[in-house]
């Protein structure tokens, strides 16, 4: 059904808004990647099975709704109930039956799947009390959770192509680019450019044909929300850039996703073959004249390829290699014409805006970073998940009131934040609000929005060895600081994790971080250094350890970390005995264990499951001390 | 590592060329169709590609070599994908490698003898929330500890014999 003008589109919005209306419940169950890895799958499938059973006796139907990513990921499977409002956690397949007869017939509340409240142990019935939700504000994963992505016609009742409808009718280019500048938005993929400059001088470039591209090559290790976004809510992503197009004057779009998010291929290609279907892609958008269709590109699994050089030779199916940056992609981008490249988040936030208006967004945020952003907490932290904040929310309230503090309420050491280019952020700066400007002044920076929580069981001289072995991986190999650079540090982090440090060895990781920065010709190697560079700056003490007294704080590198029982604790459990993977554990049920030193790999696996905290760490090099004592 | 001469069937990489334009824009997509359809990209599919697409063959291996969702070697039945990913890796994803080289015998980008399983590590797969994360075949498995690899490994098995 193709929808030829903007009264014939408003009236879609009322049809798909009343579709529902005589539903007895809604029931949301969440199906994005991480509550399907907890079996989603068969949840949605059985209440799909009970609602038919129900629906074909007649009487008000049952309404059973797959969603993209609810970010409360930890608790998965989640199940949310509308209008009531209730939210159940961990709920299996098998209980389904009991759940309809009981919650959705009767109105009873299952006790056992609410949300337990770690601090006092209370159990919450409310999506919007639950604290992970209940701090939260969702521009650009405003309707991730609530609808079918599967379905256009929830999207566009939840307000999907209202933006749409409003630029094309209502506003000419000129007055769209003049909203987007006016919301102050930046990018959202990790370098926060301002959107509305890159727009105009894309706009300003000479050129026949110009593009539209979104950046779906989400790289950054311990990052997620843009797999969420394309799988949870493909509409907001293609509404955005069919704004940008017409703002732009682009006929053509391209979506580079990544080769690691196959659900996302599928729900964007479900989507933009719905959504030109409906008139709202393709030719003569909604009646109003303008062309404008989208083009899903595969990326092949190279992390360099979410450079914006490297991403537009890659859709044009050659090496993803990038090139210095003295010509803009803005003027020769794709097939060397002009070229807007944004990130999924940006995009995502657009069709709001336009919607909206730009001062909406731009009183959201702080003075130089406006509106929201997605992060993802993840990490040693109670509640990992995916969450939507204004801009300058401090870390404190995200990790310890949001993410419900550190797991096993150990003592809190870093967040990693901007993947590889980022950097830690130590506990002294907790209290930092969080925004472009903010993160960098403390060695980090936004990245992707990705936020890995670290405890005092996390070694910072491991975590910056992890950076560079996954750099080196990654590096394109085309210039010769990043190449070369990256290896040398990973020769001298190697040797400080397996007890080979050597004095100076500080000094020349240093000086091999300058030279990296000054001689490399992308970010990625400008940047990457910025793990290693970070960690020394705050946890200095820790390289000097390893180098002084071959001893690893965090009791993490193996070479220089051994493991003992304390007899006093250990209630002879047998979980670790049945947990070290090469029997270096002896000991009988309900008696004292004890580890040999001869055949433990210092692995931590007993350390992991003792329920006693009766294991501890020492360094390895006082072992034949310790023996003899 | 040595690249033997393996002898294919052409005909369902002509097929996937058929359906793309002869240019060297197509090239990623051809080799991930030819992917899927090989399980690898054989040596003598490429020269076709290459032929077809009047690509030079240096530049189809430049490509099909640079990225890593492409394997020169035949793989094994079930893939499994262990995650190191930053929150994977401080959640304990190494321990996960090491569990399969001893349940296996192979390491990562390694595959066993008898075809059944090929070993890679990814970085990151976005499911971070669930870390350490393992993926046999189609099936992710969150969280997964050292002890429950012999499980999801028994799981194909099982999946096999059907």
């Amino acid at each position: 059904m193709r929808i030829e003008s903007k009264t014939a589109f408003e009236s879609l919005q009322s049809e798909a808004r009343a579709r529902h209306a005589d539903a007895q419940a809604e029931i949301h169950v969440c199906c994005g990647t991480g509550c399907l890895a907890n079996g989603s799958k068969g949840v949605a499938e059985a209440f799909a099975a009970e609602a038919e059973k129900r629906n074909s006796n007649g009487g008000p139907p049952l309404v059973v709704k797959p969603t993209g990513c609810h970010g409360f990921c930890e608790r998965g499977p989640l199940v949310a109930f509308k209008p009531s409002g209730l939210l159940y956690t961990k709920v299996k397949a098998t209980a389904v039956s009991e759940v309809v007869e009981k919650t959705v017939e009767n109105g009873e509340i299952l006790s056992r799947f609410l949300y337990k409240d770690p601090t006092d142990k209370s159990r919450i019935e409310q999506y919007s009390d639950i604290p992970f939700y209940k701090h939260q504000n969702r521009v650009a994963m405003r309707n991730i959770g609530l609808i079918d992505p599967t379905d256009i016609l929830d999207a566009v009742a939840e307000g999907a192509y209202a933006g749409l409808a409003k630029a094309l009718f209502d506003m000419d280019p000129d007055q769209v680019l003049d909203e987007v500048e006016t919301s102050g938005l930046r990018g959202r993929g990790g370098a926060g450019f301002n959107t509305a400059r890159k727009w105009r001088s894309c706009k300003k470039a000479p050129g026949e044909r110009r593009f539209v591209l979104c950046n779906g090559d989400e790289g950054d290790p311990g990052a997620f929300k843009d797999r969420s976004i394309m799988e949870g809510d493909p509409h907001s992503v293609i509404e955005g850039m069919i704004i940008g197009a017409y703002a732009l004057g682009s006929h053509e779009g391209f979506i580079y996703v990544r080769d690691e998010y196959p659900l996302a291929i599928v729900n964007l290609m479900i989507a933009l073959e719905q959504a030109r279907a409906f008139g709202l892609l393709g030719t003569n958008i909604l009646g109003s004249g303008f062309d404008f269709d989208i083009k899903i590109s595969r990326g092949g699994g190279a992390f360099v390829c979410g450079e914006s050089s490297a991403l537009m030779l890659s859709i044009a199916g050659k090496v993803g290699e990038p090139r210095a940056k003295y010509v803009h992609s803005t003027a020769k981008g794709l097939f060397d014409l002009p070229t807007v490249l944004n990130n999924v988040e940006t995009w995502a936030n657009i069709g709001a805006i336009i919607d909206r208006g730009g001062e909406w967004y731009a009183s959201m945020g702080t003075e130089k970073s406006k509106g929201t952003k997605a992060f993802s907490l993840v990490g040693k932290v109670k509640n990992t998940g995916l969450i939507e904040l204004e801009m300058g929310t401090t870390l404190r309230h995200i990790i310890f009131d949001i993410g419900g503090g550190i797991l096993a309420d150990r003592p809190f050491k870093a967040v990693q934040t901007g993947g590889p280019s980022g950097g830690c952020v130590p506990e002294s700066l907790l209290d930092l609000p969080v925004d472009f400007e903010k993160l960098t002044e403390a060695g980090s920076m936004m990245g992707s929005g990705g936020m890995i929580v670290m405890d005092d069981r996390t070694c910072m001289v491991d975590v910056a060895r992890y950076f560079l072995a996954f750099l080196i991986e990654e590096s394109c190999g085309k210039c010769t600081p990043c190449r070369e650079g990256l290896r040398q540090m990973l020769t001298i982090y190697d040797g400080l994790v397996e007890g080979r440090g050597k004095s100076g060895d500080i000094e020349r990781i240093e000086r091999l971080a300058k030279g990296m920065q000054l001689g490399s010709l992308c970010e990625l190697g400008k940047s990457a250094p910025n793990p290693v560079l970070s960690t020394l700056r705050y946890f200095r003490d820790e390289y000097e350890a390893h180098i002084n007294d071959n001893a690893c704080p965090a009791g993490m590198c193996r070479e220089l970390t051994a493991y003992r029982i304390l007899e006093d604790l250990c209630g002879g459990c047998h979980a670790c005995f049945k947990a070290c993977p090469v029997d270096a554990i002896t000991g009988e049920p309900k008696a004292l264990h004890t580890i040999h030193h001869d055949a433990c790999i210092s692995c931590g696996a007993c350390f992991d499951v003792c329920p006693d905290q009766a294991i501890e760490t020492f360094p390895k090099n006082t072992l034949f001390e310790t023996e003899v004592v | 590592m040595t690249t033997e001469h393996y002898a294919v069937d052409l005909g369902p990489a002509a097929e996937i060329l058929e359906g793309y334009p002869a240019e060297e824009a197509s090239l990623i997509q051809v080799l991930q169709d030819v992917h899927r359809a090989y399980n690898y990209l054989p040596c003598d599919v490429l020269g076709t590609i290459a032929k077809t697409l009047d690509v030079p063959l240096a530049k189809v291996f430049s490509v099909s070599t640079f990225y890593k969702a492409f394997a020169l070697e035949p793989q094994g039945d079930t893939i499994i994908k262990i995650c190191v990913g930053t929150a994977c890796h401080i959640r304990g994803a190494g321990q996960l490698v090491e569990e399969l080289e001893r349940k296996l015998g192979v390491g990562p980008d390694q595959t066993t003898e008898d075809m059944k399983f090929t070993v890679k590590t990814v970085n990151c797969v976005g499911a971070c929330a669930m870390a350490p994360v393992m993926i046999v075949g189609e099936t992710y498995h969150g969280s997964a500890k050292p002890a429950r690899v012999g499980k999801f490994l028994a799981e194909v098995e099982v999946d096999h014999a059907d």
